[in-house]
């Protein structure tokens, strides 16, 4: 098909980088918003007010002006939670990723620089990894640790792992094979220099795409296994846990249980679009 | 042929070995299974003798080729609460789980073949671009939030279906179209970025230039090839899919192996626990190895390459 310029697509174009620039700022908005969140919630998170329990959003009957999303069944500001729930999402999100990096990115390294042996069974360990239904896993190590935020931080660091190692083993066997990484070893470069020097650099743009699909992936994870229980305890406020308590409540009063989720929702939203902007711009050879 | 089935084989033992493995060590994750097993008033005499019975005393290996070779006999021990085998327990609860996959996997399918073709037919259009955008946000969704709100606007609002339970078709409805709506935009990108492919190529020209009609160009012509990826890619995705099945189960209480097990977890039930994350993973492995020969047999390509 002849690439032929049409302004729809021009349009198109246009637009999504703007998306991507609007999506950095929101999420760069909604970060500062968790550090800053003492000073802009409007209550404690953790206030309880038995008078005003299950209070209806503002603009709804029966709702009262300075609780803007309502209250839930103990009388709590569910904006001040939302707000305070940020903290422990992107907290869980960032750190469960540079775990899940630390561990994948070297041992794809090592597969698909060294080969052999050592890719063999590195290989087979991402294929078992990846056979795991791994919210499955993840809840049965829970099960076993007991939930808490740093044991769900490990557990979604560990199960997520292999697809770093698969995408940078296949990068790095692919760079490997090129002529200035030849001509850097021809020149007498060490291994070890080889990699960090020559071979790094070019997986930077894939290590990027692949940590903003992780970043809302570990997000929905994190909430899900609040929603559970089995993640962050209450009282702390999270996105997973107000949904999980909004479940029992959603037969009469929706609020309870909608807004975490579009919390949850716009986040991982923004996330994605980021990558995917990112990915355009880094690596258009993976444009899907 | 053989070589690809042998290879595919050994390949299949060796990742069943390492599931038998993580399984195993789920109980000593944190060192002693025993504190795991006994309630937490037992006593130091109660938790050696206990420790005794269930050979915990013994060297690891020889605790692992024992709970190897009860699980290749469907023993995983007694559920703790229910005084049953914990494998009869879960597999008692498989037919329902799988019911509910495919009934999501198909209404996925429904949606994302059309609006997948479409879209890469009118590449750039209005149409694809909301396509694009169904897309991205449902890849965003967290799918049990979607639940929760498929029932409060069905359910609770419109009274047109049950929240929950279990039985008739109607109990089917919303929890299949969460789980499918959960894996439609996935199949559609597929669908959109093979069908732009194939479009692109000479024999789809060839065809035109023919002057075959174009339905019959882009369903004789070019879906059929961008079938073979599509169904690789989905059986691969199975995992996913039972992912979501296990998030959509615990959302509208549907009596499957996921709303069994969590109620397990909570219960600290290791052994339903264990057999059932054994399960599960030996079904994914199956359904990946079913897929790979299937689509080995149908293209030719990869099984020479393979």
């Amino acid at each position: 098909m002849p690439k032929k310029f049409t302004f729809t697509k021009a349009f198109w174009l246009l637009w999504r980088l703007k998306l991507t620039l609007v999506a950095g700022l929101l999420l760069l908005a909604i970060a500062v918003g968790a550090v800053l969140a003492p000073y802009l919630a409007p209550f404690d998170p953790l206030a309880t007010d038995i008078t005003a329990r299950l209070k209806p959003p503002s603009w709804m009957e029966g709702g009262r002006p300075d609780y803007v999303l309502g209250t839930d069944q103990v009388g709590r500001d569910i904006l001040s939670r939302i707000i305070f729930g940020a903290r422990v999402s992107l907290l869980v999100g960032a750190l469960a990723v540079l775990l899940a990096a630390a561990i994948g990115i070297p041992l794809g390294l090592a597969a698909g620089y060294s080969g052999r042996v050592t890719d063999t069974v590195i290989s087979t360990l991402v294929n078992i990894m990846l056979t795991f239904p791994f919210v499955l896993l993840a809840l049965a190590v829970i099960a076993v640790l007991g939930p808490s935020l740093t044991n769900m931080i490990i557990v979604l660091g560990i199960t997520n792992w292999p697809l770093y190692t698969r995408v940078v083993r296949a990068d790095v066997l692919r760079l490997k094979e090129l002529e200035f990484v030849m001509a850097a070893r021809a020149l007498g470069m060490g291994h070890a220099r080889l990699i960090l020097r020559q071979i790094f650099p070019n997986l930077v743009s894939a290590v990027v795409v692949i940590s903003s699909v992780l970043v809302a992936r570990m997000i929905i994870l994190e909430s899900f296994l609040s929603f559970l229980g089995l993640g962050v305890q209450p009282p702390t406020p999270s996105w997973g846990g107000m949904l999980g308590e909004g479940k029992d409540y959603m037969l009469l009063r929706w609020w309870l249980a909608t807004f975490p989720g579009l919390a949850i929702f716009v986040t991982t939203l923004l996330i994605n679009l980021l990558g995917d902007g990112l990915r355009d711009w880094l690596d258009p050879s993976m444009k899907v | 042929m053989k070589r690809y089935l042998a290879h595919q084989c050994i390949q299949l033992l060796v990742v069943c070995l390492g599931i038998s493995v993580i399984t195993f060590l789920l109980l000593h994750l944190k060192g002693d299974p025993v504190v795991l097993l006994l309630p937490l008033d037992a006593g130091k005499e109660e938790m050696e003798r206990f420790r005794h019975l269930m050979g915990f005393d013994q060297p690891v290996l020889v605790q692992y080729l024992r709970f190897l070779t009860g699980a290749l006999r469907g023993d995983f021990g007694d559920s703790l609460y229910m005084k049953k085998s914990a494998f009869a327990l879960v597999v008692e609860r498989m037919p329902a789980t799988l019911l509910l996959t495919f009934a999501g996997l198909i209404i996925s399918l429904v949606i994302a073949i059309p609006l997948g073709i479409v879209s890469a037919m009118k590449r750039y259009s209005v149409v694809d671009n909301l396509c694009t955008m169904f897309a991205v946000g449902g890849q965003a969704m967290p799918i049990f939030w979607l639940g929760i709100m498929l029932i409060i606007v069905f359910s609770v609002k419109f009274h047109w279906l049950p929240a929950s339970g279990f039985g008739t078709w109607t109990h089917l409805v919303l929890p299949a179209t969460t789980l499918g709506l959960f894996l439609a935009p996935l199949t559609m990108r597929l669908v959109r970025s093979g069908m732009l492919e194939v479009l692109s190529q000479d024999y789809v020209r060839t065809a035109r230039a023919k002057g075959v009609s174009e339905p019959d160009v882009l369903l004789k012509h070019a879906f059929r090839n961008v079938a073979i990826p599509v169904v690789t890619v989905i059986g691969l995705q199975f995992g996913q899919l039972l992912g979501g099945a296990i998030v959509t189960e615990t959302v509208y209480a549907w009596p499957g192996v996921a709303t069994f097990t969590v109620t397990a977890i909570r219960n600290s039930d290791f052994p339903v626990v264990q057999a059932s994350v054994f399960l599960l993973a030996l079904c994914i492995v199956v359904v990946n190895l079913m897929v790979d020969l299937i689509v080995g047999m149908i293209d030719p390509r990869i099984r020479l390459e393979g």
